[in-house]
């Protein structure tokens, strides 16, 4: 069942919230040229990704007149795999809000002996006199048990990063709490 | 019968369904085990704990490995279009799946035709992807902690990670962020909100709050709202109101969790062990 038999089947919404709604969980890559777009676009579909490529929604004012739409979750995979291509895009914002940005707030809770860092949805928490990760937290795509499986347990220098394991917004949220709580041992 | 829906982090585990058991601390589930750490199989651990204490109906779990890549999550999305209806499923309870939002309606479609109508309980992925999707109202709970509340009040966002700045999550602001979900109806009929105080809140306002006991490295551990969730839904397989229920799990997690006196380090095994105690404590409490 598609966007259209789905409409038919009259689920609640009308037709331009639906539309609209359909669309929230795509994202948009911004390119500085065409040759960019065409290049990536090829690498994205030979690995088997859903996007395409359309106009520039008016909100974006950098980057060239194509965009490349994309499964917003999986932010994460795709933008290692861009980079890995050398095309790595200028942006990547939501479909439906390109102007929102990613968190970049970070709360840090102190429990004596551990140390706890949330980004956004994620929470990372170590013990300080070890700066090993003893829990994650938080999240709800599915590479967040996988990697709290690899991470917990591990050294903040021999675990490996969410940014080389994650796929997702998730993953990516946990990258930067990791940043956070990296640069805070190193400074205490 | 109760079906809780999710993955588990082994992009090797093969895409499972039927009844699940608990045993040594492992999950046994078409002849694998499965490990308890954390998410969907720390939910399962919850509601089979609970069913050592409540008369629970017949238990399955449907289960694919997924490590984030979301091959798994649409395996079984795929699955649930064509499966769920089959089975007189009483509650629902939906959790860690990639979010997306054409599978989310394929899979609510496919709900609209069990009759009757199951509870449905969502939670972790499958909940963002029923925001985006603009069903929320569709779903008897969610059970979000304050940031995931952040996300659902804030209608713009289409998953926490972009929850513009003045929405974000604040536990001060919880009775505000409510209210703000329920005004562009990106809430279940029921919210949990998880934190160091949970609420039960529905369209009119909250209902009930609960604070105590209190255990504040539960908030570090992983794990906390899988096995809230669970018992909230293993609570409503037994017969009670989803709001009476929600209440009762919320009490049960946090006395498992000052049964196991934790510390920020502690992991979700042993506040999944306690559940049972824990449970026949409230239940005392509450039916004396």
């Amino acid at each position: 069942m598609g966007f259209f038999s789905f409409l038919k089947n009259g689920l609640k919404g009308d037709r331009g919230q639906v539309a609209e709604r359909s669309k929230a969980d795509r994202g948009i890559l911004i390119f500085e040229n065409t040759s960019e777009v065409i290049r990536a676009e090829n690498g994205l579909k030979a690995a088997g990704w859903p996007v395409r490529v359309m106009g520039p929604p008016p909100e974006i004012q950098r980057g060239c007149d194509l965009v490349i739409e994309f499964p917003l979750i999986e932010r994460l995979e795709i933008m290692r795999l861009l980079e890995a291509a050398g095309v790595p895009p200028l942006e990547m914002v939501p479909v439906t809000g390109p102007l929102l940005a990613p968190v970049d707030l970070f709360q840090t809770v102190d429990y004596g002996d551990w140390l706890m860092v949330r980004a956004a949805n994620m929470k990372i928490c170590v013990e300080k006199a070890t700066r090993t990760i003893v829990n994650i937290s938080g999240g709800g795509c599915p590479d967040v048990p996988y990697l709290a499986q690899e991470m917990v347990g591990k050294s903040l220098a021999e675990a490996p990063r969410p940014r080389d394991i994650g796929h997702t917004l998730c993953g990516y949220a946990l990258e930067l709490a990791h940043e956070e709580i990296c640069r805070q041992c190193s400074a205490s | 019968m109760l079906c809780v829906v999710g993955t588990v982090p082994d992009a090797g585990f093969p895409l499972v369904t039927g009844p699940v058991q608990m045993q040594n601390g492992r999950l046994i589930i078409g002849g694998r085990a499965v490990a308890i750490h954390r998410g969907t199989p720390a939910l399962v651990g919850a509601v089979l704990a609970a069913a050592t204490v409540l008369p629970l109906p017949p238990v399955e779990a449907w289960l694919v490995g997924d490590i984030g890549r979301g091959e798994g999550s649409r395996r079984l999305y795929a699955h649930l279009e064509a499966e769920l209806a089959c089975h007189p499923w009483t509650v629902v309870v939906f959790h860690y799946l990639q979010p997306d939002v054409d599978w989310h309606n394929r899979v609510l479609f496919a709900v609209e035709k069990i009759h009757p109508r199951p509870v449905l309980i969502a939670d972790a992925g499958f909940m963002y992807a029923a925001k985006m999707s603009g069903q929320a109202q569709e779903y008897d709970l969610f059970t979000p902690d304050v940031g995931e509340l952040a996300f659902l009040a804030d209608e713009e966002a289409p998953h926490p990670f972009y929850t513009r700045g003045f929405i974000l999550h604040q536990e001060a602001k919880v009775p505000e962020l409510i209210q703000r979900a329920y005004q562009h109806a990106n809430a279940a009929r029921w919210l949990l909100v998880k934190g160091r105080t949970d609420y039960l809140a529905a369209a009119g306002g909250i209902h009930a709050t609960v604070d105590a006991p209190a255990s504040a490295a539960m908030e570090a551990m992983g794990g906390t709202g899988d096995t809230l969730t669970g018992l909230a839904a293993a609570l409503t397989a037994a017969g009670k109101p989803v709001e009476r229920a929600a209440v009762m799990a919320a009490r049960v997690n946090r006395l498992a969790g000052r049964l196991a006196s934790p510390d920020p380090a502690t992991q979700i095994e042993a506040i999944v062990r306690r559940i049972p105690a824990a449970l026949k404590r409230v239940l005392d409490t509450t039916e004396s």
